[in-house]
């Protein structure tokens, strides 16, 4: 071999090496990199003494000593670094740094325009107790857009792709304030709930940056969302805590501060707080376990517990399901509950590993969730003329169906991969395919819905 | 012979802050120059000096700064801060009080013990 074949080689090694240690949470960048620097030299002196590139390598990797034992000492030396650091990013490397700062100024300054935009409306004489209509229908124009915004800045989207997701906004924007809704009514309620469903594929979009046409990008998406729904939580949890106390201190010095809550920090912190948490996510995803893949894993099996009691129960004291009106809309939530538990194990799941336990439990976890919605549909078909098609049950029984022709064909795709028969990557493609079908309908309701129901 | 994990352990702060008390330098150099010292004696695992040197800095006995090396590679170099001379001569004492116990135990044992095993006896390190 040639000299530059030995250096070739050479540089390859350290590559590898370099990249084994980058993978020891203990040991940063800057350390691989003083560590690098020793071994090279050692590798520099021992060719100079009369050994081949390859076996300097070798006695020099040696002479470093086992990584494992290194990496716990790197540990033992910087604890903090085995406790992630939240919001702060790495102290190493100065270009990332400067790049994270940047990223951190724009989404703050994106959740502080949600605040002001969502007070807006309010110089025209709208109000957030009176009309409670106006913002139901509205409220996701204040966040979608500039969430979505930063997704563009982030990706850097082109700007065909720009242009069609602002057409989305504008249409949909159109359709929830063109119809003469009845006060009160339901088909209001409903565009209400479906609009940000419709609305957060269009975020999606931006959010895959180019790559929503791939599974892939997709999956991010879904984790995504399922980890900003966790921060959210987190966020609005701590938010309630802030208020509770505000209220407290200022009812000691006997001030009301309701009114400022009402009109000022509730909406707030409901717009900013979706932009912020999105931040935390995108900025958090290689740092912190993620926390949805977890719960799932957690909740799966209690989940499933309970559902076979149930079916049990159900069996052996032959009681029927109560009709009344709101029992569809009940196991909708089941359905979203078991269909959630399956989309995050799916997507934190190793496709290429083979089917374990746990496979298995969330087949049983799908199967009883089908069989107790089958005999609530069973149970509802029976008598849906009797009740009547409102907007309200058309609408949770299509979401119902939505949901069933999703897990039933999940089951089929899962129990495959289990004999063998298919693999898992098929079941992960049919989860991220099925995500447009929930907009669609989510636009169906706010599109048609009004119309065929006449606005009631 | 080879020097148990615990006196390597022990000594280590003393050794690299004694080596950079003479000058500054960086991990091979410092490593190289155990070597030299000891006569070979004292064999550090090479990676293991990389978290003293960082404890050392965390408690502000030595300070780093990166340098571009002649072989255009950068190189972290460290160099010993006053609070790390202070803490030295410490050490220095410490090592000292516990040199001498030895050295009288020693002694006192060749007395009191000439034939236990006179072989292993001879060579035994003289402040070691």
């Amino acid at each position: 071999m040639t000299d530059s074949g030995h250096a070739a080689l050479l540089e390859e090694q350290i590559d590898q090496w370099r990249n084994y240690l980058l993978r020891r949470q203990a040991i940063h960048t800057v350390d691989v990199a003083e560590l690098e620097d020793h071994l090279r030299e050692q590798v520099a002196v021992l060719v100079d003494a009369g050994l081949a590139t390859d076996e300097a390598f070798l006695v020099a990797v040696k002479r470093m000593g086992d990584l494992d034992d290194l990496s716990r000492e790197f540990a033992r030396e910087h604890s903090d670094r085995l406790w992630k650091q939240l919001v702060v990013v790495t102290q190493d490397a100065e270009e990332p740094r400067s790049r994270a700062r940047t990223d951190a100024m724009v989404a703050f300054a994106l959740a502080i325009a949600a605040a002001v935009l969502v007070q807006v409306p309010r110089l025209f004489g709208y109000d957030f107790e009176q009309d409670g209509s106006f913002y139901g229908r509205n409220i996701t124009f204040f966040v979608l857009p500039l969430l979505t915004g930063y997704f563009v800045w982030k990706r850097k989207l082109n700007p065909t792709t720009v242009r069609w997701l602002a057409v989305a906004f504008v249409v949909a924007g159109v359709f929830a304030n063109i119809y003469p809704f009845a006060p009160g009514g339901s088909s209001e309620v409903l565009t209400a709930m479906h609009l940000p469903i419709a609305l957060w594929v269009i975020v999606g979009i931006a959010y895959a940056g180019g790559r929503w046409k791939q599974v892939d990008g997709r999956m991010d998406f879904i984790r995504f969302s399922g980890e900003l729904l966790i921060y959210y939580v987190l966020i609005a949890l701590g938010g309630g805590v802030l208020m509770g106390f505000t209220a407290l201190i200022f009812q000691a010095i006997g001030i009301d501060i309701e009114p400022f809550f009402g009109s000022w920090l509730l909406p707030t912190g409901v717009t900013g707080a979706l932009i912020v948490a999105s931040w935390l996510v995108e900025a958090k995803q290689s740092v912190i376990e993620n926390m949805a893949p977890v719960l799932t894993r957690l909740f799966t099996p209690l989940f499933t517990a309970v559902l076979l009691m149930f079916l049990g129960t159900m069996l052996w004291t032959g009681n029927a399901i109560n009709i009344e009106r709101d029992v569809l809309i009940a196991f909708d939530l089941l359905l979203v509950i078991v269909l959630g538990l399956l989309l995050y194990s799916v997507s934190a799941r190793n496709p290429s590993a083979p089917p374990g336990g746990f496979d298995v439990l969330q087949v049983v976890l799908v199967i009883s969730a089908l069989l107790a919605n089958a005999v609530a549909l069973w149970a509802i078909g029976a008598r849906i003329t009797e009740f009547g098609f409102t907007p309200n049950r058309v609408a949770a029984l299509g979401e119902n169906i939505i949901l069933l022709v999703n897990l039933a064909w999940s089951a089929v795709l899962y129990i495959r991969f289990l004999r063998r028969r298919g693999s898992f990557a098929d079941l992960e493609r049919w989860q991220t395919d099925y995500v447009p079908v929930y907009a669609l309908w989510a636009a169906v309701v706010v599109i048609v819905f009004p119309l065929v129901f006449a606005y009631i | 012979m080879e020097i148990s994990k615990d006196l390597i352990a022990a000594s280590s702060t003393s050794i690299v802050l004694a080596i950079l008390s003479a000058e500054d330098s960086y991990g091979y150099a410092i490593l190289q120059r155990v070597r030299e010292l000891s006569g070979g004696q004292l064999e550090w695992t090479d990676g293991m000096l990389y978290p003293v040197l960082h404890r050392l800095g965390r408690l502000g006995h030595v300070e780093s700064r990166w340098e571009v090396a002649e072989s255009g590679r950068r190189r972290k170099y460290y160099r010993i801060t006053p609070q790390g001379r202070a803490q030295l001569e410490e050490q220095r004492r410490q090592w000292q009080a516990v040199d001498a116990t030895l050295r009288d135990i020693w002694q006192t044992l060749s007395i009191s013990l000439p034939s236990i095993n006179p072989a292993s006896d001879a060579p035994l390190p003289q402040g070691a």
